[in-house]
């Protein structure tokens, strides 16, 4: 097949998602999850402001429909790895607004027990993997935990995202080069947000579409509109089929645009102000309640309790956080390593062999 | 009556034990497949445990040690190999930050296996001979570990598959194949504690804390002390981090006079680490500064001269060894 030809199969049509798929109740519960991502966020940026926060707060105001959408769209047994602005993702597979609470607000019960920061939590036993801040890192590493779902034969596909601007780094490449050759089922969601803290996408890539790097590694890759969260789910949907379906990784690029600054302390004076305007009409939750309004799904009473239910989940969880302790100071020396065992030289060998699901 | 085998062959022999034993653990790295790995020490592995546990990828450390991660948080028990221990440089990150740290920032323990060659002695030049150790004997979260007798190295990498913490197993090149240190093993399943140093030789006059392939010099040195009435104890650290410190304090405080000696690079390497433990718990004990006895701060070279000028021997430690003895 010559290249081009290979190209054009393994590209993916760009798409508007329409929902067919989805039924009335999953369609709202998209609703509460992009409405609960953008509520607890505004809370967080407020108790940065009054002090309550401190340290590094990464807002995804803008890109809530990539989040909620691709994480929507995985089955149970598959894991997905958020980067610092899917604080959404991690709502769809169960995190509740206390533990970010408690998160931001370094406080004891926080699942880092108040050592690291920000979205750094998770566990493969809920379904989530969490990030360091060195970029790019997560592909190599969600490449081994679907190589090791195969072994383990748990039709599992993994899912993680990375910025246009991580794009450029050297682990993107090497696992995508270990994921293509070994037909591993990953999605890696290029979530272009167009500036890297103050870099613009021109500045990381000669590129119009960043799914194009997926031609470097001969996988399929496919575009969609990050503001629409059913194109988001639908799009996501078709690569986790192919990814499970043994046509190892896909790259998936969602154009969207960074509506806040790279963290809360920075005002993104360096985006031009046409630019933002432009992206301001298409704020990914009024598309989508225009959707819901227009298709007769909801009525705005309906969405409007939906948004009352986030809101007194938000305050009940808030309050608790804020009434929680802070860690003990030398617990920062705990659990650095495994607490010891017994192990000693005469350990007899226990053999071990795979707990397979079938 | 089982015979004598080389360091290579017992690392070899760990390997396929555990694998045998434990489904959960697989390989990965360059050229450990078809190949059998640049040292042949996965020579057969493909045949034996089949592709989807010996796999050869990409030359791309940082993806290699990635991937290793992500197996192990799913609860496997991966191997990862640097074909060259020097190469490890570039899965650095991915080492210090993703694997070291996970346990502690959010539960999640990463027990997985890092291993290669090291060391010099073999005119592999500077990027085939290196000592990478303190780079992450600096970082908490990971433990190292470095044998310097086939039955340590045996025991210490199926320790280091069985430990829930990443492991990086440093193998000496110089020792694969040395027929001086080929030994019988034990035929039962052993493991040797990673976190603990042996006494490889008892003296009275001072003693020598060393690992890896210097600890044949060492060795050699004290037989060679003995003749001259100096009674050398020679304790083998094995692992580097966590550190013995029990038994550094022990030897201090028996003979009073503590020469470190190791291969890796003078400045920041563990000698300073040794000699601060010293000073902290046996001060008192002493009866001479603790001296050192390592390579030069310069690269590893790869002519023959300025290789043999720059690696510490025998020689150079019975020379320390005996201003040592002076004090």
């Amino acid at each position: 097949m010559p290249k081009t030809a290979r190209a054009r199969k393994n590209r993916q049509e760009r798409t508007s998602g329409h929902g067919r798929s989805l039924d009335r109740a999953r369609l709202l519960d998209l609703y509460y999850y992009l409405m609960l991502n953008r509520l607890v966020e505004e809370r967080l940026s407020a108790l940065y402001r009054q002090g309550k926060i401190q340290g590094g707060l990464y807002s995804s105001k803008g890109q809530e429909g990539i989040s909620v959408g691709s994480a929507y769209a995985l089955a149970p047994q598959d894991v997905l790895a958020p980067m610092i602005r899917n604080l959404g993702s991690m709502l769809v597979r169960g995190v509740r607004p206390v533990e970010l609470f408690l998160q931001y607000m370094q406080k004891e019960g926080s699942p880092c027990k108040g050592r690291d920061t920000s979205l750094h939590f998770g566990g493969i036993d809920r379904g989530f993997v969490p990030p360091i801040s060195h970029l790019g890192t997560l592909i190599p590493v969600m490449a081994g935990v679907a190589l090791a779902g195969r072994m383990q034969g748990k039709d599992l596909v993994a899912l993680t995202y990375i910025g246009d601007g991580a794009t450029s780094t050297g682990d993107f490449h090497e696992g995508l080069g270990i994921a293509s050759v070994n037909r591993l089922p990953l999605v890696v969601l290029i979530e272009n947000n167009r500036w890297a803290y103050s870099t613009p996408v021109a500045a990381q890539s000669c590129l119009v579409d960043l799914a194009d790097k997926a031609r470097a590694y001969g996988v399929p890759q496919g575009v969609a509109d990050g503001n629409d969260v059913l194109a988001v789910y639908e799009a996501t949907s078709r690569a986790v089929n192919l990814a499970r379906a043994g046509k190892g990784p896909v790259l998936l690029e969602c154009k969207t645009m960074r509506m806040r600054g790279h963290s809360e302390h920075d005002d993104a004076w360096y985006v031009p102000e046409e630019e933002h305007r432009f992206w301001e009409k298409r704020d990914p939750i009024q598309i989508y309640e225009k959707h819901l309004l227009k298709t007769s799904v909801a009525t705005s009473s309906d969405l409007k309790k939906i948004e009352q239910r986030c809101l007194s989940e938000i305050e009940k969880d808030l309050s608790a956080a804020e009434s929680a302790p802070f860690p003990r100071p030398e617990s920062c020396v705990e659990d650095v390593y495994a607490p010891a065992s017994d192990d000693s030289e005469d350990e007899p060998a226990q053999p071990r062999r795979l707990a397979r699901r079938s | 009556m089982a015979e004598a085998v080389t360091y290579l062959e017992a690392i070899r022999q760990g390997l396929s034990e555990e694998m045998e034993r434990d489904e959960r653990v697989f390989m990965l790295g360059e050229d450990i497949g078809v190949y059998g790995g640049a040292f042949k020490v996965t020579k057969g592995f493909l045949e034996r445990f089949g592709k989807d546990r010996v796999i050869d990828t990409p030359i791309a450390e940082s993806g290699i040690v990635g991937a290793a991660i992500g197996a192990s948080l799913m609860g496997m028990r991966p191997v990862a190999e640097m074909q060259f221990i020097d190469f490890i440089s570039c899965a650095f990150n991915m080492i210090t930050n993703f694997a070291a740290k996970s346990r502690w920032r959010y539960g999640a323990g990463v027990p997985l296996v890092i291993r290669g060659p090291s060391g010099g002695g073999v005119r592999g030049g500077p990027f085939h001979s290196q000592n990478p150790e303190m780079y992450y004997v600096h970082t908490p979260g990971l433990k190292v570990v470095a044998p310097g007798t086939t039955r340590d190295a045996k025991g210490l990498i199926k320790a280091a598959i069985r430990d829930e913490d990443p492991v990086i197993y440093l193998e000496h090149k110089y020792l694969y194949r040395l027929p001086r240190i080929k030994e019988v093993l034990p035929e039962e399943d052993y493991l040797v504690p990673i976190g603990k140093a042996a006494l490889k030789r008892e003296g009275k006059d001072l003693s020598l804390i060393t690992y890896g392939a210097m600890l044949l010099h060492c060795l050699d040195a004290a037989e060679a002390l003995d003749k001259e009435g100096v009674s050398a104890e020679v304790l083998d650290l094995r692992t580097l981090l966590p550190l013995d410190a029990d038994a550094i304090e022990a030897t201090a405080k028996k003979t009073g006079k503590v020469l470190v000696v190791h291969e890796d690079t003078r400045t920041g390497g563990i000698a300073g680490e040794i000699t601060a433990l010293i000073n902290e718990r046996a001060f008192e004990y002493l009866d001479g500064p603790v001296l050192r006895v390592t390579s030069p701060d310069a690269p590893v070279p790869y002519s023959a001269p300025l290789e043999d000028y720059f690696l510490p021997n025998a020689a150079k430690v019975i020379e320390a060894a005996r201003r040592l003895a002076a004090y």
